[in-house]
């Protein structure tokens, strides 16, 4: 059963970070960076969580609700302050520029909510299922992750197949000048991408911290890492991508702690990263684009 | 006077280098002497020699050799920890600090070169964004696996172990490095001085090699990959050459570095620090070995001088940085700032002025 147990484990932390990898791929695919501030707006939403829920007493899915309207408003406003001026600029500009967001909202939360860390209420109230007679105990947690993540991938799929929206976000990602031609609203479709990133995250977060109950301003940036790397996995820029990236990485993760050791079970992470990308360059499901000469 | 107008403009450039770095030792050194610098700064001279070592070092990756590496921090541990092995168990029998130093650094630089090469070999196979972020995956293992190093010390000589203090199986001796507890009772061999020459050292190796055939054909590979493997050149080579010189730089840096402190964890060296030593490169200009190394200097002072704000510091750290990125490459503000220039330059001149204007509404097509 133990094995059971680790393996549904890891599909409830990949879900988390085939959550995360979402926003990380999205973001990606349409402005070519990569946003280092991603992490830390999971830690906004989970502070905001806590906070609606301890201090103001809201019911677990109003807070929820508030913490995704949060970040999506915070994302936004990172997208138009920070990197909106420099969409012309090097990727490296960018990427040190997301650096600096990523200090700033830190350093926010610690000024704001102090460094000492807070003691996370899980957001879902239900008791734990237990299965064969008491040797297989799943937390109620688990499940409502794991099926938070199926449902975001369905309606993320359906929306950027099906609505106009997201046919604009595809079209974006593909070919910025053309898109423009075309009469979509570039600067507002990648709002929208930040924004749907950053509500991802808010949720992801709330989702991250139910599960493992201690809120710090430094919360974000190691999940973020792996999230990334998921995204990597997978192939960045495509969206199935970072659902099998990011199941794959949680599960590998709880093995490596459960059989290996919890010290190494990073490092094993990380290689498990590259010798994926020295088979296949591009990520598992990431296009290889030849370069014309 | 004569001779120096004579020389060509690299060469000069290159003299100008060394001496802001010599002029800069030397002043120092005298407000030293007259007692004008507080104790603060006397604490981080070591550390900015260090910086502005790796400062140059990354440059050689990111601005000479044009790639994305976040992982940099990684060869510098490397660098620290096997240069205080060294040093703790030569110690004895070296009786000169600055020979053991000397030896200490050597020997880190080579451990962070093949360190370099095994990272290296597997990367250069990826490109852009997927590079940056296989090193900062390699970052990350660095660090793990030195989370779980154990070495000892004991009459026998060295033990190392990845379990444990116990799996050593140490008669007595003592324990240099801890795990994440990471090297304490580390031998403070590094000096100024000692900084200062490793600075001269990494100058004279990068400004080299940056000259020479081998630095001209990584730059001809970083403009234009295609076009460069189509002249012959082999492009994985040079750019493990540039990977790997630059890793045995952050190694010694490294060493100098871990030897000015009491004690040090693996944990100093981790993701952020590589993202302190992109920003040196970066804010200084990628390339710009001159601008990287004053960014590296103003850095590492700036935060400690900012201490009276207390926790505002780094809040204001990011601000200023994400306001620098924004100023240095928004292409609005930067037409503002040379339209200002120009017109401040050429006041009178309406000539120059018309020509101006003239370039400036082509290039804005």
């Amino acid at each position: 059963m133990g094995f059971l147990t680790n393996l549904i484990n890891g599909i409830s932390l990949g879900s988390v970070y085939a959550i995360i990898a979402l926003g990380y791929t999205m973001v990606y695919g349409i402005a070519k960076m990569l946003n280092f501030a991603h992490g830390d707006v999971i830690m906004v939403g989970g502070y905001v969580c806590f906070f609606a829920m301890g201090s103001l007493g809201l019911p677990p899915l109003v807070a929820v609700l508030l913490a995704v309207i949060a970040c999506t408003c915070l994302g936004i406003v990172v997208e138009r302050l920070a990197y909106k001026p420099l969409r012309e600029a090097p990727s490296l500009a960018v990427l040190i520029t997301a650096i600096g967001v990523s200090y700033f909202l830190q350093n926010s939360a610690l000024l704001l909510w102090g460094a000492d860390p807070k003691a996370f209420a899980s957001v879902v109230p239900f008791p734990s299922l237990t299965l064969f007679d008491g040797q297989l105990t799943i937390s109620s947690v688990t499940i409502v992750t794991v099926l938070a993540a199926a449902a975001i991938m369905v309606v993320l799929t359906l929306f950027t197949t099906k609505t106009k929206m997201g046919k604009a976000m595809r079209a974006c990602s593909e070919d910025k000048g053309a898109a423009q031609l075309m009469g979509i609203n570039v600067n507002s479709t990648i709002s929208m991408v930040f924004a749907i990133g950053s509500g991802l995250a808010a949720i992801a977060g709330v989702l991250l911290c139910s599960a493992y109950p201690t809120l710090v301003p430094t919360t974000g940036s190691m999940p973020g890492i792996k999230a990334f790397t998921a995204a990597v996995l997978g192939g960045i820029g495509s969206i199935p991508g970072a659902a099998l990236g990011g199941v794959l990485l949680g599960v590998i993760e709880i093995f490596a702690k459960a059989y290996i050791g919890t010290q190494l079970a990073d490092a094993i992470v990380f290689a498990v990263l590259i010798v994926v990308l020295l088979i296949r360059p591009a990520g598992l499901l990431g296009k290889e684009i030849r370069e014309k000469v | 006077m004569e001779r120096i107008k004579n020389l060509n403009k690299t060469t000069r450039s290159h003299i100008i280098t060394f001496a802001i770095v010599i002029v800069a030792f030397v002043v120092m050194q005298a407000l030293i002497a007259a007692h004008a610098v507080s104790h603060s700064i006397i604490g981080l001279l070591v550390p900015i020699c260090a910086y502005v070592c790796m400062s140059i070092s990354l440059n050689l990756v990111v601005g000479i050799s044009g790639e994305l590496s976040l992982g940099h921090a990684g060869f510098m541990s490397v660098g620290a920890f096997s240069g205080l092995v060294v040093a703790s168990s030569l110690n004895t029998s070296i009786n000169s600090a600055p020979l053991c130093l000397f030896v200490s650094i050597v020997i880190a630089g080579l451990f962070a070169a093949i360190a370099g090469l095994l990272v290296g070999l597997p990367v250069m196979r990826l490109r852009g964004d997927y590079l940056a972020i296989v090193t900062l995956a390699f970052g990350e293992i660095i660090k793990n696996l030195l989370n779980n190093l154990y070495v000892g010390m004991d009459n026998k000589g060295l033990h190392f172990s990845m379990k444990s203090v116990q799996a050593l199986g140490m008669e007595g001796g003592k324990m240099l490095i801890e795990g994440p507890k990471g090297a304490v009772g580390i031998p403070q061999l590094s000096t100024f001085v000692a900084g200062f020459i490793l600075i001269l050292f990494t100058l004279f190796v990068v400004l080299n090699l940056i000259g020479s055939r081998t630095g001209r054909a990584i730059m001809a590979v970083r403009d234009n990959r295609i076009a460069a493997e189509s002249v012959g050149i082999n492009v994985t080579k040079y750019r493990l050459i540039a990977f790997v010189v630059s890793a045995a730089l952050a190694g010694m840096a490294g060493a100098l570095y871990a030897m000015n402190f009491s004690s040090i964890a693996p944990k100093k060296f981790d993701f952020n620090t590589s993202i302190l030593v992109l920003v040196f490169v970066v804010l200084g200009g990628m390339g710009n070995i001159r601008g990287g190394m004053v960014a590296a200097a103003v850095l590492t002072v700036l935060p400690e001088q900012l201490r009276f704000i207390g926790d505002y510091r780094m809040l204001i750290y990011s601000v200023v940085l994400i306001g620098v990125m924004i100023v240095t490459n928004n292409p609005k503000i930067q037409r503002a700032l040379e339209d200002f220039k120009g017109r401040f330059r050429r006041r009178g001149n309406k000539a120059a002025q018309a020509v101006d204007s003239l370039e400036g509404g082509v290039s804005d097509e």
